[in-house]
């Protein structure tokens, strides 16, 4: 008696029975039709890439339809990490929530953070003060170019470029300390508060990331040399797989791939929030929308950011770093000793959080992979009544199988890897 | 973005296009202007607004109003990216038959959204809100064969029995 064929196995749904002797017959069918009653000669064979696959950039699965090495069709299936955050979130007080969204997308926490400490600060009509907001615009660049440097060493990495991943990572590190510096954590650091940030940065930190913004530059012209120098790299990235601009409209991409098309989209500068207007950087934008565009323009940005920071820095006004609003902020500890007031109010805010209007705020922000929009639901409870990512890596996945049809398989590991996708932030 | 009167400009437009009962309401609340419309009307509202500006379609996702009837709610936040200008659509629709017609696919009433396709699955998948006429409405997040939509309101927290679980006890081997 051999193993038993999975329709034996007790207690197997019927889904999973089909999920392990899958067959590909109508999808194959479907594109015989498409390409002239199978005249192609060319037998197609659907392969299942990941979703355990060091090029897919987490756990994400294609089922990629392929003729000889062309792919004719392409369709993920995601959902393999989905947690059920913003599930979690729904039971959870308004503050309780911010360490649940940071691990949405896990390369740009500050970003998740800030779309909902964002949303929850339009209900509550909470005045964020300017010392604040220049910490974040501080945080939120280093964290959009760390974020930058992830994608761009892994991405290099799935070009056969592996000496850059290694480099990135040593940038990366320096910015992770700063983080280390600023609130204790390198990732996930719940620096974002609603109504300000968690501490002010402390003594040393601005001696270290002026040094970092120095080298930075340095460290990106590196980069550029290295890689616009790789004869094979080059190769991979001009002109494949290019997408124009209306599509990307239509398919709701945004964030770099729009950028890399033409398009100048950019909240930052489009419908500044948190004091970006007061700094001036440019937006990259490519041509053709090709791969190599995509590269150039995440490339370029670093240079903004770092630019953005600097001024950040420079101008940092004097202040509070936290709203003064008691009734959303814990009052500072030595108050607590004194003041009865204060000690109502921390109980209060510890225990049961603070009570949001009701309504519902929709608020956008510019992440690394675009337009992240957080959607809050309030009932008038301490707790958020429904908690909503709208992720750019769930969106712009779509994307990829306009990208890719019709292109070598080796240019669709190229494309995804140019795609940028989180699947942290799209299974949420 | 629309302030209260532009607002309204927007919703007495619709109405006389579509008749008196295709606007439900609107609010106008920490600067942004949504409308809530009847969930019949959901694609020619949405072609409407297109062709004053709101051409892209930034966000689908779905609201529980539970208790309240009708209870699952559709959000479409659409921008003007010409005018930076936000505006959301609402709908609501009953539990005991959530059905909305799909905004994915190019019709008569209007061009299609593809951006949709996968923001629709996932609604249909957390909350059950059944979209006609999407060529592929299946779940998205959650496994095929997961029963219920685990973002309504009254749906529990824990106390679901953990996936490939079943034969753990015999792929262990003695322990």
């Amino acid at each position: 008696m051999g193993a038993p064929t999975p329709t034996d196995q007790p207690g197997i749904s019927e889904y999973r029975r089909r999920e392990q002797d899958v067959t590909l017959e109508p999808v194959r069918r479907q594109l015989a039709e498409r390409d002239g009653g199978g005249g192609s000669g060319e037998e197609l064979l659907t392969l299942n890439f990941g979703p355990h696959h060091p090029a897919t950039h987490g756990v994400l699965r294609l089922l990629v339809t392929l003729q000889g090495e062309v792919v004719r069709d392409l369709k993920p299936i995601i959902g393999y990490v989905h947690t059920g955050i913003e599930k979690t979130a729904e039971d959870k007080a308004y503050w309780k929530v911010i360490p649940v969204v940071e691990r949405m997308d896990y390369l740009s926490y500050y970003f998740n953070a800030m779309a909902y400490v964002g949303a929850v600060e339009r209900l509550v009509e909470v005045e964020v003060p300017r010392r604040a907001q220049y910490l974040r615009v501080i945080h939120l660049e280093l964290n959009r170019i760390a974020s930058h440097l992830i994608w761009l060493g892994t991405s290099a990495l799935d070009l056969g470029a592996v000496s850059i991943f290694l480099y990135c990572l040593r940038e990366r590190e320096l910015i992770l300390d700063l983080f280390e510096m600023s609130s204790g954590q390198r990732m996930h650091t719940r620096y974002f508060q609603v109504g300000g940030v968690m501490e002010d940065i402390p003594g040393g930190f601005e001696r270290k990331l002026r040094e970092f913004l120095k080298i930075m530059p340095e460290r990106a012209d590196e980069y550029g040399a290295i890689l616009n120098s790789n004869e094979i790299v080059l190769q991979r990235l001009r002109g494949t797989c290019p997408l124009d601009a209306d599509t990307l409209l239509a398919l709701g991409v945004s964030g770099p791939l729009l950028r890399a098309a033409g398009n100048p989209w950019d909240l930052r500068k489009a419908d500044p929030y948190c004091c970006y207007e007061d700094f001036s950087f440019k937006i990259p934008v490519g041509t053709v929308g090709d791969n190599y565009d995509r590269f150039a323009v995440r490339l370029a940005e670093i240079y903004e950011s770092v630019k953005i920071v600097a001024q950040a820095l420079d101008g940092l006004p004097e202040g509070p770093h936290m709203t003064e609003d008691r009734k959303v902020a814990l009052p500072p500890r030595h108050e607590l000793a004194t003041s009865m007031e204060a000690l109502i109010h921390h109980f209060k805010l510890v225990t049961e959080g603070f009570r949001v209007p009701p309504g519902e705020v929709y608020n956008a922000i510019e992440s690394p992979r675009g337009e992240l929009g957080c959607f809050v639901r309030s009932d008038g409870s301490s707790k958020p009544a429904r908690v909503h990512m709208r992720d750019p890596s769930f969106v712009n996945l779509q994307a990829l199988s306009h990208m890719t049809r019709g292109s070598y398989i080796a240019d669709m590991i190229a494309t995804t890897a140019m795609l940028d996708p989180i699947l942290g932030g799209i299974d949420r | 973005m629309p302030d209260a009167t532009g607002l309204e400009l927007i919703a007495q437009e619709l109405r006389e296009a579509e008749g008196e009962g295709a606007v439900i309401e609107t609010t106008f609340f920490r600067a942004r202007g949504s409308v809530e419309i009847d969930p019949a009307r959901v694609r020619s509202v949405l072609a409407r607004l297109r062709e004053r500006g709101y051409s892209f379609l930034a966000s689908v996702h779905g609201v529980d109003y539970y208790p309240h009837e009708p209870r699952l709610g559709v959000h479409y936040e659409l921008l003007d990216m010409a005018r930076v200008d936000r505006i959301t659509v609402k709908l609501r629709v009953r539990s005991e038959r959530p059905e909305v017609d799909s905004v994915t696919e190019e019709g008569p009433d209007g061009p299609g959204w593809p951006t949709a396709d996968h923001q629709e699955r996932e609604v249909y998948d957390m909350f059950g809100v059944v979209f006609r006429g999407h060529r592929d409405l299946r779940r998205i997040l959650m496994p095929e064969d997961y029963e219920g939509h685990p973002q309504r309101r009254d749906f529990p927290v824990g106390g679901e029995p953990v996936a490939f679980t079943f034969n753990e006890r015999e792929t262990l081997g003695p322990m």
